[in-house]
């Protein structure tokens, strides 16, 4: 497994842009100052204020969102005196016995496991970081997060379920349970802990120890 | 927001190097063998470019466009009640919500699940045949194209979490039954490879002609 240098004499603050491949220095950013690419306007970092509490504390609110949203019932329907009301594990469970394996396992995978995997890898990365204690198996947890991170989409089942309870409604009353809003409530948490997480911080403090 | 300085044009290839896609370090690719290099800082796996990512993206695209046909073709849901038996395709749905007054929620689903699949595998189509001729023109334009597909291709899982609430909720024996149809399979790896053909592509090879000289082959 051949590594190639980091190269002594790049400038540290030489980037290339991961969607035009052009060469240029990272400016200094400001709290809140997002820096972009200066040929084809990719975003390429942020400098969030507070970084590391902040998503801290985003990502441990969105866990407890997490677990609410998975223990009580997302939605419910009345039909005649009889009730209705199920849980994400108990709707997948349904399409499963139904002979939907494939489409039971997409949304189980998208749904419930890819979010959680990616609040337990993001706080495992960042609970050592907060800690002082950096070590090179961070990286590895990180690259997981970020090949995780497209497939978790917690906002898209949000809406399906509106749409499903609209479809719903002229032949039954529908019930919005506590999970409801505990899944948007989590939406909110963690698209403000991935605003509020600047990657950088992962890379730049091992290498800060390094350098003489 | 701040624009940050550049050399007039210089790209990271030009110059030799070639950076990580986990975590942007930057390293000087060796010379010979190339193969099975790791990132110096996070140890991932290094490229110049993504590896065979115009074959791999027309793969994916190809696999998407065959079952496009079944998954608008096929019913996706099935409902069974005392009126008796009733097969809706995706489109029959989008009907459905637009005759029930609630057009608003007919417009979003007929945009993620009809329009959202067809455009992206167009703009792909698009995207990997212009970097495979090596097009110069619309550079900017393009990128923002596949910004654009990779940001929108999510929204597409959105019948399939319809069809799952639905058929989760509706089991009132006697009274009506929901169950999902066969589409509903071949609309969710429609999504699936749709997304895994705007991973593979590597935007990167929009800009390479810019800069080709005597154009070492990445693909």
């Amino acid at each position: 497994m051949p590594a190639p240098a980091a190269h002594p004499t790049l400038p540290a603050d030489l980037i290339a842009c991961h969607e035009c491949d052009l060469l240029q220095t990272e400016p200094q950013l400001a709290p809140g100052e997002t820096a972009r690419c200066a040929r084809c306007k990719a975003f390429l970092a942020r400098n969030p204020p507070d970084s590391i509490d902040r998503t801290l504390a985003l990502t441990l609110c969105a866990a407890i969102l997490y677990v609410l949203a998975n223990v009580y019932p997302l939605v419910g329907l009345e039909m005649q005196g009889r009730r209705v009301e199920v849980t994400l594990l108990e709707a997948v469970q349904v399409l499963w016995r139904d002979g939907m394996g494939p489409v039971a396992g997409l949304v189980f995978v998208t749904a419930l496991l890819f979010p959680v995997l990616e609040l337990l890898m993001i706080l495992l990365v960042l609970v050592p970081l907060r800690l002082g204690r950096v070590s090179p198996k961070l990286a590895a947890f990180f690259r997981l997060v970020r090949s995780v991170q497209p497939w978790g989409m917690t906002e898209v089942f949000l809406l399906g379920m509106l749409v499903s309870l609209v479809k719903l409604s002229h032949l039954a009353s529908v019930i919005l349970g506590t999970a409801f809003w505990a899944m948007a409530a989590l939406i909110v948490a963690l698209t403000l802990a991935g605003r509020a997480f600047d990657t950088r911080l992962l890379w730049q403090t091992p290498l800060a120890e390094e350098r003489p | 927001m701040s624009t940050s300085h550049a050399a007039p044009h210089l790209t990271a290839r030009q110059a030799g190097l070639m950076s990580c896609h986990i975590c942007g370090q930057l390293a000087h690719l060796p010379d010979g063998d190339s193969h099975h290099l790791r990132c110096p800082r996070c140890n991932a796996p290094m490229h110049m470019r993504k590896p065979a990512s115009i074959s791999t993206t027309w793969a994916l695209i190809l696999a998407a466009v065959l079952l496009y046909v079944p998954a608008n073709l096929l019913p996706m849901m099935v409902t069974t009640s005392l009126l008796g038996s009733q097969e809706d395709t995706i489109m029959s749905g989008v009907v459905f919500l637009w005759q029930s007054g609630s057009w608003p929620l007919a417009a979003v689903v007929f945009f993620a699940s009809v329009m959202v699949p067809l455009l992206k595998i167009i703009a792909l189509i698009y995207l990997t045949a212009s970097v495979q001729r090596r097009s110069r023109q619309n550079l900017l334009q393009r990128t923002r194209l596949y910004r654009m597909v990779e940001f929108v291709g999510r929204w597409s899982m959105l019948d399939i979490y319809v069809i799952t609430i639905l058929v989760a909720l509706v089991h009132f024996q006697g009274l009506a039954i929901i169950q999902a149809g066969p589409a509903a399979v071949a609309f969710g790896a429609v999504v699936v490879l749709t997304m895994f053909a705007a991973m593979s592509f590597d935007p990167r090879l929009i800009w390479d002609p810019l800069t080709d000289t005597d154009a070492p082959d990445h693909d």
